[in-house]
């Protein structure tokens, strides 16, 4: 048995839990150092959303929704097709392809061929759509909005690109209302300042 | 499987300091738990959402993730990262005695 108890890493101090007495000499360098020891500023992570297939809808969604339930202030640009997400015209309406998707295989059957050309026959996409949701229902995954629902609830920021939101010819009233703001390339290199970049 | 002492006895954690036995816990042990995790103050409302926790554990065999803790439990996101600020999913499946959740959503 120990004699400190085992607490999980909580992030911040563990104001109420008995203190173990640090080795002097680790807290000596600890404060002498505190950039290099990585504990001085709080994570901050930004994914780029660029793509909107609703298979690639979802990697940044949820690796977001992850980060700021550990605590991670977290920041999603929505750029090029990944807008589609936070259009209100489009985001209910993302579509599964299997076209141009030479990984694609049937989830429980993977060696099963598939031709390509299949999928352009009229209907397909329609139906593998209609599958992929299905799956995700099942594993009780949300839609793309509610996903950004939750997203945005949790204190997570959405921006969207400008130039992506001039090339749709779009106006504010088209966006999810999550959306803070339309912000330039510049203005995201700023945002992105100390963080971690994910690009999808 | 460690055994760690809290709150004057022995209780059997994980590595990372998770509780793995549902039937050591307790209301008291909570207090204790929720200290350590930077909780300072257990109100109704932290109760409230401790109690859904732990009844809906055991028939699943797996901790709600905050996810099904708001729509399931019917408590409102942002609350949650209010009452148990930083990491809410750990903080409050620690302080329910429970593992942390493994689902991704």
């Amino acid at each position: 048995m120990t004699d400190n108890p085992i607490i999980p890493d909580f992030g911040g101090p563990k104001a109420d839990a008995p203190k173990a007495d640090k080795p002097k000499a680790a807290k000596a360098v600890a404060e002498a150092a505190p950039a290099a020891s990585g504990e001085a500023k709080p994570r901050k992570m930004v994914f780029i959303a660029s793509k909107g297939n609703l298979d690639m809808a979802y990697p940044a969604l949820i690796m977001a929704n992850a980060a700021l339930g550990e605590g991670v202030e977290t920041h999603i640009f929505f750029t090029f097709w990944g807008f589609d997400l936070v259009t209100e015209r489009t985001m209910d309406h993302l579509k599964f392809s299997m076209l141009g998707n030479t990984a694609m295989h049937l989830p429980q059957v993977p060696k099963m061929p598939i031709p390509q050309l299949l999928g352009a026959l009229p209907g397909v996409t329609a139906g593998t759509t209609l599958y992929m949701k299905k799956t995700l229902d099942k594993l009780e995954i949300p839609s793309v909005r509610e996903m950004l629902d939750i997203i945005v609830a949790s204190g997570g920021h959405l921006w969207g690109c400008k130039l992506s939101f001039d090339m749709n010819g779009l106006s504010e009233d088209d966006l999810y209302d999550g959306v803070e703001a339309v912000i330039s390339a510049t203005d995201f290199i700023e945002l992105s300042e100390g963080a971690q970049v994910i690009f999808v | 499987m460690p055994t760690t002492m809290i709150g004057g006895r022995p209780i059997d954690v994980n590595d990372e300091g998770f509780l793995t036995d549902y039937a050591q816990w307790d209301e008291d042990l909570g207090k204790v738990l929720a200290g350590y995790a930077g909780v300072d103050e257990l109100t109704d409302e932290h109760w409230k959402v401790i109690r859904f926790l732990r009844a809906d554990f055991p028939a699943r065999k797996e901790t709600a993730t905050l996810r099904r803790v708001a729509s399931v439990g019917g408590f409102d996101m942002k609350n949650l990262f209010v009452l148990f600020p930083g990491k809410p999913a750990k903080k409050m499946s620690y302080i329910a005695g429970l593992p942390k959740p493994k689902g991704c959503v």
